[in-house]
């Protein structure tokens, strides 16, 4: 593993999904494909639906093998940022413990190892975490309920985007917005490594009263597969790792 | 849901033990906790430690790996020493902690409420030359706020606590909080190298000095520009503040020689002079926010510099 890539879907939302697929399976088919969803759930509306939400939002990050965390819209950016940088240690840390469990037999994982090891081995992970190369496809809820707390979603995803900057690894951003103006989900930036600028991305949204979270799982899946086609062309070229 | 647990109550006298080390420690009481896990008070022979039990298994690991590397730099230590690192396994449960030195005082946050501003620039100066010499270790503290350090209580020197947040120069920062960020503050990345944590020094030193943190604005740099330059308690610092708020000190020692020198320039008498000439000019509303500043302090921080000074030379 010199420099793999890891790809997350980053789902953030204030409540229940109401049209079209299931979430939860969208999610379970994410990570068959080796991609983690992680969601953070915006407060407020959970309260009023009695719990219904806060399952959606726990669901939808355990099926997709990644993290949940419910903020205080005050909290976003250093919650978004925190949730992300988890994500690709847990995602390293599986496969680390994945490595153990060939090799030891048994279920092994690195909290078992002697005090003395885990922390090299941790030392690894962070190594890695620093160095792999990251794309996040970003899914942004903008249901009416969620309208004024985009200038916070905003704010977050570029501070985000500022966060990873600092490592030494690549990173790649998409953005959709769902529900979009016709259809289900909007795509408002393709892959690019930098988010900046993107007020305008946010003004283009209409706000409807649905919230079709499963289809816009299914769209960023598809985000991914565009961008390993592309990927793969640019591999094409210069033709020395070997495809993966 | 992220894979933490509850907190776990432990009744006063349980008796701790280590799968990998056998090392038996009693608990005494709790004394707080945070994101990474809870802390107690425990005995370990008739010695009071301090014992951090991680929330998840893995969460303790890199703060232990940090911890191992500060304690094995000479001279004065910079943080809570680390007796043991080990695993306790109790109702078929398994739980990391790891063993350090307790650490008896107060956390700088308090310290700073009760004692007035000269003493928060002694702190801060103190505060550089630990921060200069993990540096030299590699390392950056990362998450550093009040909080997350300690005034001894016999003696008036801070010491670091919760190198959770500890990274090593070159990678991104691991934890942070956002009043002392410089990236939320729009000054610059979150790459760990020394001015990171000069910068959330200088932020500390405006906490102190406003009494309280606050957040941003429309036009963020002028913002913390502007109150280095109105708030009377900083105007000796001024040019230090921008600095450090610029990223322009490269060094904590540098920083810190420059705080050392204004803290003893011989100011005191402009000082009071001014508060009777030349207020309209200085000041508007809240003059008497400098009444307190008189002669005994200054000479009182005169006296403690002085001792930084000699403290200085002979390490
Ligand atoms: N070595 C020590 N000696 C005395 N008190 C300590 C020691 N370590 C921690 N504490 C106390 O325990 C509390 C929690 O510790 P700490 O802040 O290290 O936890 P944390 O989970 O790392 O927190 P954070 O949320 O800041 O990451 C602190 O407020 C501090 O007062």
């Amino acid at each position: 593993m010199k420099n793999g890539t890891l790809k997350q879907i980053l789902l953030i939302t204030d409540g229940c999904s109401n049209q079209g697929e299931d979430p939860v399976a969208m999610a379970a088919l994410a990570k068959e494909q080796g991609i983690t969803v992680n969601v953070i759930g915006v407060l407020d509306r959970f309260d009023t639906e009695g719990g219904r939400g806060l399952q959606e939002v726990e669901g939808i990050a355990s099926a997709g093998g990644g993290i949940s965390q419910i903020v205080q819209t005050r909290q976003l950016a250093e919650t978004v940022q925190m949730v992300t940088k988890q994500a690709m240690t847990q995602t390293i840390k599986g496969v680390i413990d994945q490595k153990l469990n060939d090799i030891l037999g048994e279920s092994e994982t690195v909290e078992d190892l002697p005090p003395e090891k885990r922390g090299r081995v941790m030392e690894v992970v962070d190594e890695l975490g620093e160095t792999v190369d990251l794309d996040v496809c970003i899914l942004v809820d903008t249901s009416a309920s969620m309208k004024n707390k985009l200038p916070t979603v905003r704010e977050a995803l570029t501070d985000l985007s500022m966060s990873l900057a600092s490592r030494t690894g690549a990173n790649q951003f998409c953005l959709y917005l769902f529900p979009g103006k016709r259809k289900s989900t909007q795509k408002v930036i393709t892959w690019t490594p930098h988010l900046e600028n993107i007020e305008q991305a946010f003004s283009k949204i209409g706000s409807h009263g649905v919230t079709p979270t499963g289809p816009a799982i299914k769209e960023a899946l598809k985000s991914f597969n565009e961008l390993a086609k592309t990927n793969w062309l640019d591999q094409d070229e210069a033709y020395d790792d070997g495809p993966r | 849901m992220m894979t933490g647990r509850d907190e776990i109550s432990i009744p006063p006298g349980t008796i701790v033990s280590g799968k990998w080390h056998g090392r038996r420690y009693q608990m005494i009481r709790r004394l707080g906790s945070g994101t990474q896990g809870t802390v107690y008070l425990v005995k370990a022979g008739n010695k009071k430690v301090a014992m951090k039990i991680a929330k998840n298994r893995g969460s303790l690991i890199s703060e232990v790996n940090v911890l191992k590397r500060t304690g094995e730099l000479q001279g004065q230590p910079l943080g809570p020493s680390l007796f043991d690192n080990d695993d306790w396994i109790v109702n078929n449960q398994i739980f990391s902690f790891c063993v350090m030195e307790y650490l008896d005082g107060v956390p700088l946050s308090e310290a700073l409420r009760n004692k007035p501003f000269d003493w928060a620039v002694i702190y801060v100066i103190q505060l550089l030359s630990v921060l200069g010499r993990l540096h030299r270790a590699g390392y950056i503290f990362g998450d550093l706020k009040p909080e997350n350090i300690i005034l001894l209580s016999p003696g008036h020197t801070v010491r670091c606590l919760d190198f959770g947040g500890a990274t090593r120069i070159g990678r991104s920062v691991r934890e942070y909080t956002t009043f002392y960020d410089r990236g939320y503050w729009g000054y610059g990345t979150r790459k760990a190298e020394p001015s990171y944590d000069l910068f959330a020094c200088t932020m500390m030193m405006i906490y102190a000095a406003e009494g309280r943190t606050f957040e941003k604005n429309g036009n963020r740099e002028k913002q913390l520009v502007q109150i280095v330059r109105t708030n009377d308690k900083l105007a000796r610092y001024r040019s230090i503040l921008e600095k450090g708020l610029a990223g322009r000190y490269a060094l904590a020692e540098e920083m810190r020689r420059d705080m050392l020198q204004k803290a003893t320039e011989q100011e005191s008498a402009p000082v009071l002079r001014r508060s009777h000439t030349s207020r309209s000019a200085v000041s508007r509303t809240g003059s008497e926010r400098n009444g307190w500043f008189g002669a005994i302090v200054t000479a009182s921080v005169i006296m403690a510099a002085y001792v930084l000074f000699v403290m200085v030379y002979i390490m």
